[in-house]
């Protein structure tokens, strides 16, 4: 490491006071990538406190790990299920051979788009004369796991340069976006390239296989009505899907750790998981007031299954808790988690055009929170109000 | 003694002020990007470039005489009254234009459909006539539509340009990435461009473009 450091120190007075000024925001993000930051505060005084935005957006990395891990075993395992080279089961999922697969097809996405995002991030920080914010460093993990594995890298760069571009830097970078990037990213990749994204064969690293693929669970409902996968195999995760959101074990163990370290609200994933419960009870309800047997059968869905089919937990744990896209009061998060819910499970259901809701169901009520947390700071400043009113009379 | 009058000074047809009104609509008064007018029809018909060119050019037509006949009677339109003559000369125009698409280009009338009726309500005329051909004569209001038309059209081929372009790999419905062979390497149409939010999304890009390259242009805070 101390070759590390005397690179920095030695490469310092040139970004600071020397030719290459404008190199400066480069030079201090990838030291304080490797270093704590020696800042000192200059005036006042300040609490210092380790968990800075690094740390927070660190701990969020280390809670998608298992599901990165599971999604790179899938991938393998899915693609050598499908061209018939083994078995279904379990005793050929932990193989070398998936993850090797997975990795290879995995391993370049990450990269292009940390590649493509941070080169946008780096140019608006010596633009704007700023440090590079870390605020990247989660979406760049993040775009991988919630696109198909199929996907060709120049759209997730394109995906991925758009979400910087316009869903953050144009409202002045991390922090003042409305919208999640992650989420924009696979927006655009949704509405761009439909026929990559539909939902119904998203899977499964099959390019060099004409004619094979095979439909996620969410697009045999939208088209049949039925599945073949179980909720148990959709729980632990072995059916199709995008990258990192088929196990909600995987999902689960990164909430555990999201919650114990206080990083991520329990309150959004908590009310999340309840309002697309209930939306899913009032439509099983339903379903046999319905006339079109295709309504009937997708509306009498058991209604757990929805948490453990497609991208809901992962978009649930990962997604809308984004402390700076959701709602920030802390009543504002229980109607922005419930509304999440539900509206994932409505879209889902109701539009056959859409088979995963989550995606949108989260970027409406990112667009929505600012007018949720309006009220909810309203209402109490009336409650407040009020009550001094019949105090003083 | 003489009274002579001294004979005033007849400004020249293209004077710098005049050509000042055929140019400033291309950039710091730009009724799309500046004034943010007739913004519904820049995002419905900017698919293709075919359409947006003609939804252009009958712009032009219909702000540049609207103007001119408004100011021509603009001593004898009696105040209280002067929307409604407006929207006749408007109206007429509109009609005009729209009878002669039909009968010209009528494939290209039948994809701007609506809008071209819809010029009547179009922002940017009704503000002409307000702001400038009411108090000024024929030639300059002549000028001033012209001048505003083109900057709206102007506007409409920029966005319309990448949205063909990006979208449908075409210009003007010929095929330009096809023979270019992207195809070839893996690139697909995006499909984002063909849907109304992208219209939006271009043209905050293109506001963006000007605001950083005409720096007068970004309000003080």
């Amino acid at each position: 490491m101390k070759f590390v450091q005397n690179l920095f120190d030695a490469t310092r007075p040139a970004v600071t006071t020397g030719k290459l000024k404008g190199l400066y925001p480069l030079h201090n993000a990838l030291e304080t990538m490797f270093f704590v930051p020696n800042h000192n505060a200059h005036s006042g005084a300040h609490v210092r406190d380790a968990i800075d935005m690094k740390r927070t957006m660190v701990t969020v990395i280390f809670a998608l790990v298992p599901a990165l891990i599971f999604g790179l075993f899938n991938a393998g395992y899915q693609h050598h299920l499908a061209i018939g080279q083994i078995e279904s089961g379990w005793a050929n999922f932990w193989t070398l051979e998936n993850a090797m697969y997975g990795a290879l097809k995995v391993v370049p996405m990450i990269a292009v788009t940390y590649i493509a995002g941070l080169a946008i991030e780096i140019y608006f920080a010596y633009r704007n004369k700023h440090a590079v914010n870390e605020g990247f460093l989660v979406s760049g993990l993040l775009i991988p796991l919630i696109m198909p594995v199929d996907i060709p890298l120049w759209m997730v760069a394109i995906s991925t340069a758009f979400a910087v571009l316009i869903g953050k830097e144009v409202f002045g970078g991390t922090g003042m976006n409305i919208l999640n990037p992650a989420l924009t990213a696979r927006a655009f990749a949704f509405f761009a390239y439909p026929t990559y994204m539909s939902g119904d064969k998203v899977w499964a690293g099959l390019s060099n296989v004409d004619g094979v693929s095979s439909a996620t669970a969410l697009g045999q409902y939208a088209t049949t009505g039925s599945t073949d996968y179980s909720a148990w195999d959709a729980f632990l995760g072995i059916i199709p899907g995008s990258i990192g959101e088929t196990s909600t074990v995987a999902i689960l163990i990164g909430a555990v750790y999201l919650i114990s370290t206080g990083v991520g609200s329990w309150k959004i994933m908590f009310s999340a998981v309840l309002g697309a419960l209930a939306m899913g009870l009032v439509f099983n309800g339903v379903a046999d007031l319905m006339i079109s047997p295709e309504q009937q059968s997708y509306l009498a869905v058991p209604f757990y299954y929805h948490l453990v089919f497609g991208g809901f937990a992962f978009g649930a744990v990962f997604m809308a808790t984004d402390p700076v896209s959701a709602a920030h009061t802390e009543r504002g998060k229980w109607i922005y988690g419930f509304l999440v819910g539900v509206f994932s499970i409505m879209i889902r259901v109701f539009n056959p055009a859409y088979p995963e809701g989550v995606m949108l169901a989260i970027l409406l009520m990112n667009v929505m929170a600012p007018l949720i947390d309006h009220y909810v700071v309203n209402a109490n400043i009336q409650k407040r109000l009020k009550r001094a009113q019949t105090v003083q009379a | 003694m003489s009274t002579e009058v001294k004979p005033q000074e007849k400004e020249r047809l293209f004077s710098k002020k005049n050509r000042k009104l055929l140019t400033d609509p291309f950039n710091e008064s730009n009724p799309i990007t500046v004034q943010v007018l007739g913004i519904c029809s820049a995002l419905a018909i900017t698919v293709k470039m075919k359409p947006a060119l003609v939804m252009g050019l009958s712009v032009i037509v219909v702000t540049a005489f609207s103007n001119l006949i408004t100011s021509l009677i603009r001593n004898y339109i009696p105040n209280r009254i002067r929307i409604i003559v407006q929207l006749v000369v408007v109206a007429a125009l509109v009609i005009i234009v729209d009878q002669i698409l039909k009968a010209y280009v009528y494939d290209v009338s039948k994809q701007l459909s609506v809008f071209v009726g819809l010029i009547i309500t179009n922002c940017i005329i009704m503000g002409r006539i307000e702001a400038f051909s009411l108090g000024n004569p024929p030639w300059k209001s002549f000028l001033d539509g012209i001048g505003n038309g083109a900057g709206y059209g102007a506007i409409l081929i920029v966005v319309a340009f990448f949205r063909e372009l990006l979208g449908s790999g075409t210009l003007f419905d010929v095929p330009i990435l096809e023979p270019l062979g992207v195809y070839e390497l893996g690139y697909k149409n995006n499909g984002m461009m063909l849907l109304p939010p992208m219209a939006l999304i271009m043209l905050a890009l293109v506001i963006w473009a000007q605001r950083s390259r005409t720096k007068s242009l970004i309000e003080k805070e």
